[in-house]
């Protein structure tokens, strides 16, 4: 038997049996390397986002000092029927609600630490105290943001000669970090104890809405027409075309042209919501309609078949029956251009949407500035305070893209039809 | 009245045309012998609003977009504005101030140049103010007009909303080649004024890139113009150094993820590869300056490199890298597993191993969709912008040194277009020459890639 086997497999020699390992050995080594690659580009990823998370965290903390103001003794009074907020403000100004304030502070937390309250701690003062006018008939205890340099010499950099007070301050419990929820409520500033990330939120916000406006019933549109009723002819194969160059032209393109386009029509409204608006939904134009067509080609030819054997015309066959089996796939398509767009910077570079945009834009035509646009422009600040603000800041774009595509995955779940 | 106004107007009273045109129709059929009248009375009533809305909206967006510069013109043609500067910045923004005084939008102006302007500026925007809204209920009037005089019980109006429906299609899918047309021009028009200051061939042989947007304003020196270090930096961070990353590490992914991964293992590690293209380049480009650029500097000075760049063409290029390896993965993976079961199974039936089956028959056979998708990725990588903002540097050199300062084409739009020149000067001219060129080349690749993939795919379909 053995014999018989010996003969069946005269290849087996050593030098065949040396060879296999070998083989066997680069096999294994080939496999390694494959998962290694894959390995590394996530760990690139989480490493990134692991970076970002724990210096953002940072970023949504401000330093704040304790002072406590007995604004029973200040004699300060809110005006009967007060406009808007900034009236309020403004008539405790002149009231002398900022020598109140500095008044409690020098007598909290002496002369010295006084000098490192924020100088516009008493306009936040003044904010709460409209929303809450009850204010005034107390003793409060109030955490106020202090200046740039001291919150800087106690997170351990910045001016030494400062670290001296910012210890002593923190080890009496007068100083330290808190939960700072006005950046997600203030807009941009010179100053990073000061800023917010609503401003460009919003802007973003009214960015996306025109975006949408825009991209998504003439990308519909478009995909139907060429997926439904379009001619095999020259002029199609040229939308064709077009559609997918313009999907794979760099972004930077589309802000060429929108400076050299859209800003030479409307020259007054540089960095407004509407221009940067109109230049992302060209980009997510094609987006729409590559996603569309693809939906609309994955409705069975059955149901254009039923519905036109029972009387329908062309058009009702596509808007009753093919456009609402393909809207789910045409939806996450659209949403996952819609994140694109929201990620997108050069573009809105080149139009002018880097404006310093101090209070949130009111409507498509103020200015206003993006959420990655904040980012950069914080990136470019000198100010230390600034580096865990950018992090923050692309924190809640994180969230954001994130909440977009889980969307995107659910809708894809949800509804989408395999036939 | 302002554009919203005018805007919520128009679509009220195409709304209104709708249900009168609807109700009427109603009417047409409770009168017919049979009931039955040629179009439902819906369609009649779209007629109705089509007809309304359509073109005095057409006519209103259109005013919307032109009426800025018909008041400008006949402000600039008032004998108050004959003491203007000619040109600049002061000219700018007395007319802005003047503008928005008069517009309501501030209440007194810091220039008394400009206080001369207001009067003839609000004459001139209620005067076209009125103009628009006047043409605009016109048309909607002649619109209501001619619908109802042809609605009739035997009256086809399905068929002629459906054409209108047809047109509507066909326009959405014109936007696209419009968008193309518009790129072309603007790029082309603003590229032969450049090339009328600077000699094209100084431009794309020239090897010292220096504009200065402050000096050369109509005459400017073509030796300042030269972009052949702006083209090797493009080249040397987006092909050399980014795909040096990108092309092992994707391709490697997607024969892992397609040959050995098993099916679980791959419903999660796919998406989370996907995820690296997701992330907004802002996003890498602060990543690269903040924490690669750096730590290459400190590594490079502890390994004994003279003075490092701290914006260094590696730190960019590395990030770039990883940035564009799903890109590469996903094509690669798309192309081998088009390659035909039969051609893998025949390898291994002669006892290749794995490794080998893929190296010597499965990788050959998708080649024309991997360097398809090399292709798109390179062409991804040139055309990104925020990545070397953010990390790459100003200086133009050339240099094969990946620790040095470089810069790239994308680089130089956004510093000639986001600094102080006006809009005629050389520098921003060039930033659309530099434009012209990058879309030209990245068409090519796009164009050549797209083709390779649409042939492959048919060799083995």
């Amino acid at each position: 038997m053995s014999d018989q086997a010996e003969t069946m497999r005269p290849t087996r020699t050593p030098a065949f049996e040396a060879r296999l390992k070998k083989r066997y050995a680069s096999e294994r080594r080939f496999k390694v390397l494959g998962l290694g690659a894959i390995l590394f580009s996530v760990a690139v990823l989480v490493f990134l986002l692991i970076n970002m998370t724990v210096s953002g965290l940072g970023g949504f903390q401000r330093t704040e000092l304790a002072v406590p103001v007995d604004f029973t003794q200040a004699g300060l009074t809110v005006p009967a029927n007060p406009v808007d907020e900034r009236e309020v403000v403004q008539a405790l100004q002149r009231q002398g609600l900022p020598e109140v304030i500095s008044f409690s502070a020098e007598q909290a937390l002496g002369e010295e630490g006084a000098a490192h309250v924020n100088n516009e701690a008493w306009r936040l003062v003044g904010q709460q105290i409209a929303t809450d006018p009850s204010m005034l008939s107390q003793r409060v205890e109030l955490w106020l943001p202090t200046s740039e340099n001291l919150a800087s010499a106690y997170a351990g950099d910045g001016n030494a000669e400062l670290q001296p007070l910012a210890q002593q301050l923190a080890d009496q419990g007068l100083l330290e970090d808190r939960f700072d929820f006005g950046f997600l409520q203030r807009a941009d500033a010179t100053d990073p104890q000061l800023v917010g990330i609503w401003g460009a939120l919003k802007g973003s916000i009214l960015t996306m809405i025109v975006t949408l406006a825009l991209a998504f019933p003439i990308g519909v549109l478009a995909a139907l027409y060429l997926e439904e009723y379009a001619p095999k002819n020259r002029w199609t194969d040229l939308i064709e075309v077009s559609i997918n160059n313009l999907a794979a032209v760099p972004s930077i393109i589309f802000g060429l042209l929108g400076l050299a386009v859209f800003l030479a029509i409307f020259p007054g409204y540089r960095s407004a919501p509407l221009i940067g608006g109109m230049t992302l939904a060209l980009m997510t134009m094609p987006v729409i309609v590559i996603a569309g067509r693809n939906a609309i080609k994955a409705v069975p030819p059955s149901i254009r078949d039923g519905a036109l054997a029972i009387g329908a015309s062309p058009i009702q066959v596509v808007f009753h029956h093919v456009l609402p089996l393909a809207l789910p796939g045409i939806l996450t398509g659209t949403i996952i251009g819609m994140a694109r767009a929201l990620g997108e910077t050069a573009p809105l570079l080149l139009i002018g949407m880097r404006a310093f945009v101090a209070t949130p834009p009111e409507d498509f035509t103020s200015n206003a500035t993006v959420l990655p646009m904040q980012i950069f422009l914080w990136s470019d600040e000198i100010d230390r305070g600034f580096v865990e603000r950018t992090s923050a800041a692309i924190i809640v774009l994180l969230v954001f893209l994130l909440l977009m595509n889980g969307l995107a995955i659910y809708l894809r779940n949800r509804f989408e039809k395999r036939w | 009245m302002s554009a919203s106004t005018l805007l919520l107007l128009v679509l009220g009273l195409g709304l209104a045309g709708w249900l009168v045109a609807r109700s009427r129709a109603t009417m047409f059929r409770r009168a017919a012998s049979d009931n039955r009248i040629a179009s439902l009375p819906n369609y009649h009533g779209w007629y109705a609003a089509l007809w309304i809305a359509a073109p005095a909206l057409l006519f209103a967006i259109v005013w919307a977009a032109v009426s800025d510069s018909l008041v400008l013109q006949s402000v600039l043609a008032d004998p108050a504005a004959a003491d203007l500067p000619p040109f600049g910045l002061q000219r700018e923004t007395i007319l802005s101030q003047a503008q928005a005084v008069a517009s309501g939008a501030a209440q007194t102006v810091t220039n008394p140049a400009a206080n001369a302007l207001v009067e003839p500026f609000r004459r001139a925007s209620s005067f076209y103010g009125i103009i628009g809204v006047v043409v605009t209920l016109l048309l909607a009037g002649t619109g209501a007009a001619i619908a109802f005089l042809r609605l009739k019980p035997d009256f086809r109006a399905r068929n002629r909303v459906e054409k209108a429906v047809l047109g509507g299609l066909l326009v959405a899918s014109l936007v696209a080649i419009l968008t193309t047309v518009g790129i072309i021009a603007s790029l082309v028009f603003e590229t032969i004024r450049f090339f009328g200051m600077v000699n094209p061939i100084d431009f794309l042989t020239g090897t010292n890139w220096a504009p200065n947007p402050m000096t050369d304003d109509s005459n400017p020196d073509p030796a300042r113009y030269g972009a052949v270090p702006l083209f090797w930096g493009t080249f040397f961070i987006g092909v050399v150094i980014a795909m040096l990353v990108a092309i092992p590490l994707g391709m490697m992914s997607a024969i892992y993820l397609n040959q050995y991964a098993a099916p679980r293992v791959r419903t999660w590690l796919k998406p989370a590869l996907e995820v690296l293209a997701g992330v907004p380049t802002v996003v890498y480009g602060y990543f690269a300056a903040l924490t690669i650029a750096p730590a290459i500097r400190d590594i490079a000075i502890a390994l004994g490199v003279q003075n490092p760049s701290s914006e260094s063409a590696l730190a960019a290029g590395l990030v770039m890298g990883v940035m564009i390896i799903p890109f590469v993965s996903s094509m690669a993976d798309d192309s081998i597993a088009a390659v035909p079961q039969a051609m893998k199974d025949g390898s291994l039936a002669l006892g290749a191993t794995q490794n080998e089956t893929i190296k010597r028959v499965l990788v050959p056979a998708a080649l024309p969709g991997i360097v398809a998708g090399i292709m798109l990725a390179i062409s991804r990588a040139i055309g990104e912008t925020m990545i070397v903002v953010m990390a790459a540097s100003a200086t133009a050199r050339l240099s094969a040194n990946p620790l040095e300062a470089m810069t790239t084409v994308t680089y130089q739009i956004v510093a000639n277009l986001t600094g102080e020149a006006s809009t005629d000067s050389a520098a921003t001219l060039a930033a659309f020459a530099l434009g012209f060129v990058l879309f030209l080349v990245t068409l090519a690749l796009n164009v050549i890639a797209l083709r390779v993939v649409k042939r492959f795919r048919e060799a083995y379909e």
